[in-house]
């Protein structure tokens, strides 16, 4: 059975009088360990999709199966625990806490899951030197570097072992050369068996993945494999 | 679901990132709970104080002195009228069987002159049931016998001010001392017993004979065998009632007073004098710290105002940690942990603030100091009421923060 499982998926918002299809009956199915870029121009609703598949926001109609969770029928608790247990954020804009040091931003998601403290601690260090990032484990984001800050995030993101990594415009606030090293370590956790999902604008992040499935107003119009 | 460990670090750590803005917003509950405290402690002060400054003129007491009269219809002033004999003091002690000391007294003032020094002060005829009445006894020396008291002889007990002021620097005892003319020895110094209740030195006084004091000190004020007051001691504060029922009656037997008519003489029951005085001074605590409570309640206002302050310019935050997997309890958790420690730590601060400054207002007014282990634990008890109550809007508006919009916010 394929990781993420789509059916007729639509999301539609009032906005006056007006109903506006964010999605409009999308199916699709990733499987394990596939890498994939969703792309297409602002308002096509590859923002929805994702917020849906991440448990944040919650389909108008159509199942979604996300690692054996239907997520239609998950009420707010069972989204949050969802959350935490099977999704990994990246965000464009890093979002990691300022007050707290790498470790500390990367023990985050494992505070809600319950971890004990000395285990937090083991597992956020090793995901730290996973990512290269063993000698600033103490330094807050305001002393790291975008790319730096970036690494931060995604080990934040593999903190509670998740099924899948959902990433938002991930490169989007770098430049050109840690945009690259950034895409080299997602290709390297791919590698390892880690399922990731980019949503991007940018043709070179795209081309980076192994699938790009391209959207526009809320419908999939193209869905193949990178040559 | 987070740890209250992990919770308790969470809500510290937000709260050190601005030091002075969490000090200035706990300052609120600070000074209204220093103030609660502080009038709560007063006021107990004060109730202590009436309460045994009215039983150190004697617990258990009646205390009898002529009434106001009237002759021909024209109202005396009370006290004008020597209605009580010391037949009145020994009828009571023979037939009113509550009585367990009965002392009747006669007041005169005098200059008291002792080699080189003078005063002038109170001083009171009695017999020896007096001490026992008004639950008094000597320091040094000793006090005079029914036989020196029968004979009228001419020696004094001094209360503590008197002989401090007559003899600074040597032993009063057995010195001698001319009141009204009339040489008197000096047997015996009374323990001190402090200000009544009515801000009046107790200890200023001389104690005599009742017969002496009668013939020569204040002999021209009424007939030979009148006396200004009688006090009367019961066995417990329950049997002052009927104690006091008795001796009325009695009274008016012995007054040839008709059914109807009111009383020559007033009995004053001091416990009941007591209670009285209490009562308004508890009411009048109330009061205050009511009043005070008030600006307990603003404090809370202005955890609420900060809270949500914060909870607005921590949107992100709050989105993050949902995409995390924060559940909504986990942010209403961290959230009402912050305004609870902000209330609680104020409380403790608020505390020790308004215990100061009952101490040194009771100093100041020499009034006991009262802080009870109850006062700490209402104080901080109800700042964390405040910080609740109060904490609990915005960690609520918090918790129902959507993540996505909270995410897109700058």
């Amino acid at each position: 059975m394929s990781l993420i499982e789509a059916r007729s998926l639509e999301r539609t918002y009032r906005m006056g009088d007006e109903i506006v299809h964010a999605l409009d009956k999308v199916s699709f199915s990733v499987p394990r360990g596939d890498y994939i870029a969703v792309i297409g121009p602002s308002g096509s609703g590859k923002s929805t999709l994702m917020n849906i598949i991440g448990g944040l926001d919650t389909p108008s109609a159509g199942t979604l199966v996300v690692n054996g969770a239907d997520l239609g029928k998950l009420d707010d608790e069972g989204l949050a625990g969802f959350r935490n247990k099977t999704i990994g954020f990246v965000f464009q804009s890093f979002n990691l806490l300022p007050r707290l040091t790498a470790m500390q931003n990367v023990e985050l998601p494992m505070l809600y899951s319950g971890t004990p403290p000395l285990e937090r601690q083991a597992r956020a260090s090793q995901l730290l030197d996973r990512v290269g990032l063993g000698q600033r484990k103490t330094h807050r984001p305001t002393q790291l570097s975008g790319g730096q800050q970036q690494r931060v995030a995604i080990a934040r993101a593999l903190a509670c072992e998740p099924a899948v990594i959902l990433a938002d415009e991930p490169t989007g606030a770098l430049d050109t050369n840690t945009t690259k090293e950034i895409l080299a370590l997602f290709k390297e956790l791919n590698r390892e068996g880690v399922t990731i999902i980019i949503v991007t604008h940018e043709h070179e992040v795209a081309q980076a993945t192994k699938r790009i499935i391209e959207m526009r107003d809320g419908c999939i119009v193209s869905d193949k494999p990178v040559s | 679901m987070m740890t209250p460990r992990d919770l308790v670090a969470t809500s510290a750590r937000a709260l050190r990132v601005n030091p002075l803005r969490s000090a200035l917003t706990a300052l609120g509950v600070i000074i209204g709970v220093a103030s609660v405290v502080a009038m709560v402690a007063l006021g107990e002060g004060a109730q202590q104080r009436v309460t045994s400054s009215i039983s150190s003129l004697g617990s258990n007491l009646l205390i009898i002195v002529p009434g106001a009269s009237r002759q021909g219809g024209v109202a005396q002033a009370p006290g004008s009228f020597n209605s009580l004999t010391i037949a009145d003091a020994e009828a009571i002690a023979r037939d009113v069987p509550g009585a367990v000391a009965v002392a009747p007294s006669q007041r005169g003032s005098a200059q008291i002159v002792a080699d080189g020094a003078n005063w002038n002060t109170r001083i009171e005829g009695v017999t020896p049931p007096y001490l026992d009445a008004r639950d008094w006894g000597v320091s040094s020396g000793r006090f005079f016998d029914d036989r020196e008291a029968r004979q009228a002889r001419k020696v004094a007990v001094l209360g503590a001010t008197v002989a401090k002021e007559l003899f600074p620097n040597s032993d009063p005892i057995s010195q001698r001392i001319r009141i009204s003319g009339g040489q008197y020895e000096i047997i015996g110094v009374l323990e001190s017993k402090g200000q009544s209740g009515f801000g009046q030195d107790q200890d200023d006084i001389v104690l005599a004979p009742l017969q002496t004091v009668k013939r020569r000190v204040s002999g021209r004020q009424g007939r030979a065998n009148t006396v200004s007051q009688i006090s009367v001691k019961a066995e417990s504060e329950a049997a002052l009632t009927q104690l006091q029922t008795d001796v009325e009656t009695l009274l008016r037997q012995r007054h040839r007073i008709a059914e109807g008519d009111t009383d020559d003489f007033t009995v004053q029951n001091l416990s009941s004098i007591a209670d009285t005085m209490k009562q308004t001074t508890a009411a009048f605590t109330a009061l205050l710290a009511a009043i005070s409570a008030v600006s307990l309640v603003v404090g809370g206002i202005g955890i609420m105002n900060i809270m949500l302050v914060s909870v607005t310019e921590r949107t992100r935050e709050i989105g993050l940690r949902k995409a995390l997997g924060a559940r909504r309890q986990d942010i209403l958790w961290q959230f009402g942990l912050e305004a609870v420690a902000l209330s609680i730590a104020g409380g403790i601060v608020g505390l020790l603030i308004g215990s100061l400054v009952a101490w040194g207002v009771t100093t100041l007014m020499q009034v006991p100091l009262v802080l009870g282990g109850m006062t700490a634990v209402t104080a901080i008890g109800f700042s964390a009421l405040v910080g609740v109550a109060f904490g609990a809007y915005p960690a609520w508006r918090a918790a129902r923060l959507d993540p996505i919009e909270a995410l897109r916010r700058e």
